[in-house]
């Protein structure tokens, strides 16, 4: 796949309306590899809480709403499994009976990326001179894992980090428990799942708390901070975005 | 709205003895399984064999229930078909009726607790005894399973020598191979006594005639063999094409299941005794029961690869072997245990079947009681989609519900009409900024959000805004394209 | 009134038609040598006693001293290789003989042996029966080495018509287990908590392992 000379950011509506410095961290990161960055402002969401809820009607118009913010761009990054999951899996899903739609759907998607897929697939990076001093756990969030099958590229990508300790977690790969609407319409059940990752991260010492979703850190940090624990939740664009210890900041702040 | 499940949740969360209970099972089980998995360099390739054979025979479900029904008849076996539990149940008492049966001894069967046989029994006054230790546990204490394939691993063994004590006279023991051979006394007489034995099958062969069942125990064996009625209850989704087809099936359920190559014992029963065989029962009787199965069967016939996969989702829930994996590797069944389930099929395959089976009102909320996180389909033996076919319950629960829950409806609407004004849905968020914190965590989900954890800090601005304030698109970028 | 069966059928949809998947290629047939090892590390893993005999002679020899150390009564299978063994004396009762219910060792022919899985295939037939295996808490089984197939794909290719063959076929792989209670694994529950499998040798195939078992090792 040739490089491409501008990468569209599909910023994702959780990360530009509650954790932009996620946003910033990745644009940081691509433009030191070398990329031209662009944002189409008419992206707002792509459907996908809808869909989670069972309403196929409404995250159909919300996902039109994305083919045509994207229409145009060459090549499609974001900063989230769950999101580019959603674009490659089920769009073909949403717009099934619907021809035209179905095939901008299918050329788009082919052209979507997560962060480290596209750095490292993609542009061939695996490193990106990114600097972090301290212990982090590495959280594999179930969409990027077992839908995109992306998970050699995150651990590639941190394992390049100069003065990062990368520490296993023994449950690396068990649902954090956010899940969409799962997370509000089951929230003792969901705060109970967040409650073994985040025993699992203190079992293996670590600081900080590193994934490829902001939803699933969104809910593991807001669980972290009720139960008083110091453990800090990073975006892994903020790990790569660090060009000295402590600019990677606090999830939410 | 509080619904039983939640409640159920709730109880079971705050039960610290479970919790340890369900993450040694999770963990025993599931390391068991991804080890027998490992082991097997063509493992892959049998699970999509395995999905293949099961399409087939999905698709061809008419043919293959006729070829198994008329083989079972050539060898003398008597077939019934039962289109409800009530129709299964009542077959089985007036069989038992008519051969004066008093006591019947039933292996472990998921169909007979789903079509609550035992009671139709009782009601009767035929003794019908559980053999599987599991279930003889559960039997004794009035509960039902909690796992498909470890019934009784809710209950403590201090539990179970409470029990013995009680319902056996056994005195006060918690040395398991003491209650083990306790169970094994008491049973025996009951398997050389009883009149009748039932049983399930984990599968049904078309070409032959032949049920095949697999376990550790025995009681299987014994059931099927010492008794002169044998009586097997199987849901008409378990037949498969060929004796053949056992080479794929039985080695990924015994690994799935428990991480055995094997069970300790696999019978293929192809009828009653013949003539020249020193035992065995007189008589066999295969009941094939419906129960709301073909309904998953109403969508059109398969499309092929490629088509939307929508119409065919559903049949695929028909696929399953009952291996319990899915159980096993799933963080909310890890969390809440069988019992708190809506049905006798818990874990992921329960949360799929039972509102196909039994109606979406019968199970409120329980499609939504996952996080989609894929575990299940990535051990399940025969490739169910099983998150898919929940999101799509969850859709179809939706739309089977128009007037439900107007409130989140509406809600959603009205957030799908501004996710489409891109300038309306940047206000959105410049105006929530400003409003206090407070008010807005006493909102809808928020508040449930915040019933387990903090809500992020709302920051100053967006990216959006950053990117507007700070970056300048440069010349020719497109910002898309507008309706 | 439609009947249970139409209201069923009925809701099937007319069959789609076509053949069944084609299996994955079998496996190439192991050697005679191959086949025992693998056969006997797989049994023995699960428990199982294994004896390799190299004569009628000294199979008949161990199962009697077997039958000594049991104690109680045992029932021997009327089959063609267990009566060549001819074990005689007021311990062994020809099947039919003496209720199997009541033996301490059953002694059984199998009629073949799986080796990837190291299991026993038994055909009830007459003379033996479903149950003969299963009712005696210590259960001996006659397997001639040559009859030891790689796995399952074989064991269908050799018998096409296994429902033809008897109405009952069990395939045992170790002994009878349970883990219901606590997880904690128990051996033996309603099937023999004791299985040993007494190999009959051609002389010209010997298995690698060096020693063998005891003829008979205090029972643990």
């Amino acid at each position: 796949m040739a490089i491409p000379a501008r990468v569209s950011l599909f910023i994702t509506c959780i990360v530009d309306q509650f954790f932009p410095q996620v946003g910033i961290a990745m644009v940081e990161v691509l433009e030191r590899c070398g990329l031209q960055v662009g944002f189409p402002e008419g992206q707002t969401c792509c459907g996908q809480p809808a869909f989670n809820t069972g309403y196929r009607k409404e995250a159909r118009r919300v996902a039109r709403g994305w083919l045509e913010a994207f229409h145009g761009s060459e090549a499609i990054v974001a900063p989230s499994g769950s999101c580019v999951a959603f674009v490659r899996q089920q769009f073909p899903e949403l717009f099934h009976d619907s021809p035209a739609e179905l095939d901008e759907a299918t050329r788009l998607a082919a052209r979507t990326w997560e962060l480290t897929e596209f750095l490292v697939s993609v542009l061939g990076r695996e490193d990106v001179g990114a600097v972090y001093e301290g212990a982090i756990g590495y959280h594999e969030s179930c969409h990027l894992l077992r839908e995109l099958r992306i998970s050699r590229q995150p651990r590639a990508l941190l394992k390049n980090v100069r003065g990062l300790e990368l520490r296993e977690l023994d449950l690396a790969q068990e649902c954090c428990g956010f899940g969409g609407t799962f997370s509000v319409k089951f929230p003792e059940l969901s705060a109970a799942m967040a409650d073994e990752k985040l025993r699992s991260a203190a079992r293996a010492g670590a600081e900080t708390l590193v994934a490829c979703d902001m939803s699933c850190l969104m809910h593991l940090d807001g669980r972290a901070r009720r139960l008083g624990l110091p453990l800090r939740c990073l975006h892994i664009a903020q790990i790569l975005a660090g060009t000295s210890a402590g600019t990677a900041g606090r999830a939410g702040a | 709205m509080k619904t039983v499940l939640d409640e159920r949740i709730e109880t079971a969360l705050e039960d610290a003895r479970l919790q340890a209970v369900l993450e040694q099972l999770a963990f025993r089980f599931a390391t068991a399984r991804n080890q027998a998995a490992a082991d097997l360099p063509n493992w892959e390739e049998l699970r999509t064999q395995a999905h293949a054979i099961k399409r087939h025979t999905i698709e061809n479900l008419s043919t293959y229930l006729q070829q198994l029904e008329a083989r079972v008849r050539e060898r003398g076996g008597t077939v019934y078909w039962a289109d409800d539990a009530a129709q299964a149940c009542s077959y089985v008492v007036e069989l038992a009726r008519a051969r004066g049966v008093k006591l019947a001894v039933k292996s472990k069967s998921m169909v007979t607790e789903e079509i609550e046989l035992n009671h139709a029994l009782g009601r009767a006054g035929i003794e019908a005894v559980e053999t599987d230790l599991g279930e003889y546990i559960i039997q004794l204490a009035g509960e039902k399973p909690s796992h498909i394939v470890a019934p009784a691993v809710h209950k403590s063994r201090a539990q179970i020598a409470d029990l013995f004590e009680k319902k056996l006279g056994l005195p006060h023991t918690e040395d398991v191979a003491k209650l083990t051979a306790t169970a094994r006394a008491v049973l025996r007489q009951k398997f050389l006594a009883a009149g009748m034995g039932i049983t399930g099958a984990n599968f049904a062969i078309a070409e032959s005639g032949s049920i095949v069942l697999m376990e550790n125990e025995g009681n299987i064996r014994f059931s099927s063999s010492a008794p002169k009625i044998h009586v097997a209850v199987v849901g008409v989704e378990k037949v498969i094409p060929r004796m053949a087809d056992l080479a794929v099936f039985l080695p990924l359920l015994a690994r799935s299941a428990t991480g055995q190559k094997l069970g300790s014992y696999v019978s293929i029963l192809s009828g009653a005794r013949r003539p020249g065989e020193p035992d065995g029962p007189e008589v066999f009787h295969l009941v094939l029961l419906d129960n709301g199965r073909t309904r998953m069967l109403a969508d059109p016939v398969a499309q092929p690869e490629g088509s939307p996969r929508r119409p065919t989702l559903r049949r695929q829930t028909l696929y399953c072997i009952r291996c319990g994996a899915c159980l096993n590797v799933c963080p909310v069944y890890r969390k809440i245990g069988g019992h708190a389930y809506p049905w006798v099929y818990s874990g992921p395959i329960g949360a799929i079947l039972t509102p196909q089976m039994l109606g979406f009102p019968m199970a409120p909320k329980l499609p939504f009681a996952s996080s989609l996180c894929g575990a299940c389909r990535d051990v399940c033996p025969v490739k169910i989609p099983i998150p898919e076919m929940l999101l799509l319950l969850r859709s179809l629960e939706t739309e089977s519900m128009p007037g439900g829950r107007w409130l989140e409806r509406t809600g959603f609407r009205l957030w799908a009409w501004a996710m489409r004004q891109p300038w309306l849905y940047r206000l959105g968020g410049r105006a929530a900024r400003f409003i206090p914190a407070r008010l807005l965590a006493a909102a809808g989900p928020l508040a449930w959000w915040r019933k387990t954890r903090e809500l992020p800090v709302f920051p100053g601005e967006s990216f959006r805004d950053w990117w507007r304030e700070r970056r300048a698109p440069p010349a020719g970028m497109t910002t898309g394209r507008r309706p | 009134m439609k009947s249970a069966r139409e209201q069923v059928m009925g809701r099937i949809p007319a069959a789609g038609g076509g053949a069944p998947p084609e299996h994955l290629a079998e496996a190439t047939a192991w050697p005679p040598e191959k086949l025992l090892a693998r056969f006997m590390a797989e049994a023995s893993a699960l428990g199982a006693k294994i004896f390799e005999a190299d004569s009628a002679a000294s199979a008949a020899e161990y199962l009697r001293q077997l039958a000594e150390q049991k104690g109680g009564e045992a029932v021997v299978a009327r089959r063609p290789l267990v009566e060549a063994l001819h074990l005689s004396g007021p311990r062994f009762h020809p099947q039919g003989t003496f209720p199997a219910a009541e033996a301490t060792l059953s002694i059984t022919q199998a009629d073949y042996g799986l080796a990837d899985t190291g299991s026993l295939v038994l055909f009830s037939a007459e003379g033996e029966g479903r149950t003969l295996s299963l009712l005696a808490p210590v259960n001996a089984v006659v397997l001639p080495a040559s009859r030891i197939l790689s796995g399952l794909p074989e064991l269908f290719a050799r018998e096409p018509a296994i429902a033809d063959r008897s109405s009952a076929m069990v395939m045992v792989t170790g002994p009878s287990r349970t883990a219901d209670i606590e997880l904690t694994l128990t051996i033996g529950v309603h099937g023999p908590g004791e299985l040993h499998v007494v190999i009959l040798r051609e002389p010209e195939v010997r298995s690698q392992k060096v020693s063998h078992p005891p003829l008979l090792a205090p029972d643990s």
